[in-house]
């Protein structure tokens, strides 16, 4: 892992060590974390993605102290979840939650400010979080957004060293994402630690250090968001090619995969440089050419298609996230 | 401290809370003991019609509020704010202490509120008198606060308001707010309830002493009993899941 080598001594933000949570459900058991491993260093900020049943929420319940592991640690900065909470080490915006009524915005920031021996000034959270102009709002007069927001100012107010994001900007349009994320980027800015779940893989590349990949309860992908989309093909090449020859493209180096569609092919690459290069040597009258950028979205796609399906163990054939860094 | 404040602050903004914790019970006051104001011992009790149901609708309006404090916590569980409390240093026992110091806030405006009809409605007793009924009431209090919290840890905020009005209103009916309860199974029945010793404070002006042993007995009872289901509630609705 990138972070474990900079220092032994210092504590991590966030260690995560053989987490396992299974819920025993009427129908069946439920084994919604298997066995994660994380650790997260300060100052990192770290997306956490994957599809809905990954173990996500579950992950960031047990690293909040709401819920607690079957077998399993969790540490931050070196201490159980409870105790750095009770230090108010921690902030969070949860998935669920709305706002209390019959307060208004700035009413309720000092209200839970008011729980931290040192927390940051009201002034400073509302305008960091851009909601200085509804502060005197009630706050069951809100909009999503604006209540997305006074979540955020919520989760940032006691100045926690470790900020903890589920699925922050759901609800969100373009504009208030933007600012949104702009805000983060300011607090990460301070040394903090972020950790984020998001569906939204572009927030991932665009705002994270890290990704970390999950499904069916595992890491599947651990690394910084440009060595998670180089290690899957990473960029695609269209064009129109006059009596393309499947077997020699494929011989072309770069090239992962062919897909051809009459003159058109698509052309998977790992490296699209060398690709590129070699297929205007071989096809110098090659048109309308494209080379298109994965995203994670894609990366993510590939590594957890080659997951076993639930209930069955993993293969050791399974990509492991050892073998993938 | 500030967190205290602001619990305050947002239960007496709550308008609707408001009318029906307080303006309903006054209203029903006057109407009631009004016209009877010249019944200087209602059913033989010795006592005027406005004092008895000073106290009775005194007890009705602490008891609805003392719960529905507590059962706010139904509320806050509903919209996820005891998940965002749970990830703040906020203790278990401040949390609780705010929505019982809340319970009593409330429990002292209905009393004020009452007493103030009452004496309007010519209610006379002396300053020691009234001191004595005021305690007798805010102790009387103590388990119908442990059952808002209670029921707002078990109960969701959809179902809260009817379970919350049906057994205020039976425990107010079993108590005697609305008649007195002189003799025969109900007295007994009524005499092993909180809420009847609550409308016993009446008798504090006509000489008899509060509620002797057996009301002590039964309330600290009560007390104990509520405050032990109640931490259980707690605690289970906030340890790791």
């Amino acid at each position: 892992m990138p972070s474990a080598t900079t220092s032994h001594r210092r504590a991590f933000a966030v260690e995560l060590a053989m987490l396992a949570k299974t819920f025993h459900t009427p129908a069946e058991p439920v084994h919604a974390v298997r066995g994660v491993n994380l650790r997260i260093a300060p100052g990192e900020t770290v997306a956490l993605l994957g599809p809905n049943g990954a173990g996500k929420s579950t992950t960031i319940d047990m690293l909040l102290g709401l819920a607690n592991p079957d077998t399993g640690l969790v540490r931050v900065f070196g201490r159980p979840p409870a105790d750095a909470v009770a230090e108010g080490s921690i902030g969070a915006m949860q998935q669920t939650g709305g706002l209390i009524p019959d307060l208004s915005v700035r009413e309720l920031v000092t209200m839970v400010a008011s729980l931290y021996v040192d927390p940051m000034k009201v002034d400073d959270v509302l305008e960091l979080t851009g909601i200085e102009d509804i502060a005197r709002q009630r706050t069951n007069r809100l909009s999503g957004g604006q209540t997305q927001r006074v979540r955020a100012a919520i989760a940032l107010v006691g100045d926690p060293e470790l900020l903890v994001l589920d699925e922050p900007t759901v609800g969100m349009d373009v504009e208030s994402r933007r600012s949104f994320w702009q805000t983060m980027r300011t607090y990460a800015s301070t040394g903090r630690t972020i950790l984020f779940a998001t569906h939204y893989l572009d927030e991932a590349d665009d705002y994270a250090d890290r990704a970390v990949l999950m499904a069916r309860g595992r890491v599947v992908a651990d690394g910084p968001t440009t060595v998670i989309k180089a290690m899957v093909g990473s960029r695609t090449i269209r064009a129109t090619l006059s009596n393309a020859d499947r077997v020699l493209l494929h011989s072309l180096p770069g090239i992962v995969s062919v897909d051809r569609h009459g003159e058109a092919v698509i052309l998977s690459c790992s490296d699209s440089d060398a690709a590129i290069r070699a297929l205007l040597q071989a096809y110098p009258d090659a048109r309308d050419i494209e080379i298109i950028g994965a995203g994670l979205e894609q990366a993510f796609l590939q590594l957890t298609a080659d997951q076993p399906p639930p209930g069955i163990p993993r293969q050791a054939s399974a990509p492991q996230q050892e073998n993938l860094l | 401290m500030t967190y205290l404040r602001y619990e305050l602050i947002r239960t007496f903004r709550n308008i609707r809370f408001v009318i029906f914790a307080f303006a309903f019970p006054l209203v029903l006051y006057l109407v009631i003991a009004a016209p009877n104001r010249n019944e200087h011992s209602l059913a033989g009790t010795g006592i005027s019609a406005p004092l008895y149901y000073m106290v009775g609708l005194a007890t009705f309006a602490v008891m609805t509020g003392a719960v529905s404090s507590g059962a706010r916590i139904a509320a806050e569980r509903q919209v996820g704010w005891n998940r965002q409390l749970r990830v703040t240093p906020l203790r278990s026992r401040t949390y609780l202490v705010t929505k019982v110091v809340t319970a009593y806030a409330m429990a002292l405006v209905s009393i004020l509120l009452l007493y103030a009809a009452g004496i309007a409605l010519g209610v006379r007793m002396s300053a020691g008198d009234w001191l004595e009924m005021t305690g007798l009431l805010l102790v009387g209090l103590i388990p119908f606060a442990a059952l808002g919290v209670l029921v707002g840890h078990l109960v969701s905020a959809d179902t809260i308001g009817p379970v919350m009005g049906g057994v205020a209103a039976l425990l107010a009916l079993l108590g005697g707010t609305w008649f007195p309860i002189t003799s025969g199974f109900m007295y007994d029945l009524a005499r092993s309830l909180p809420s009847y010793w609550l409308v016993r404070a009446s008798h504090v002006p006509i000489g008899s002493t509060g509620w002797g042993s057996l009301g002590w007995l039964v309330v600290a009872a009560w007390s104990v009993a509520l405050i032990a289901l109640a931490a259980r509630a707690h605690r289970r609705d906030t340890r790791p899941a």
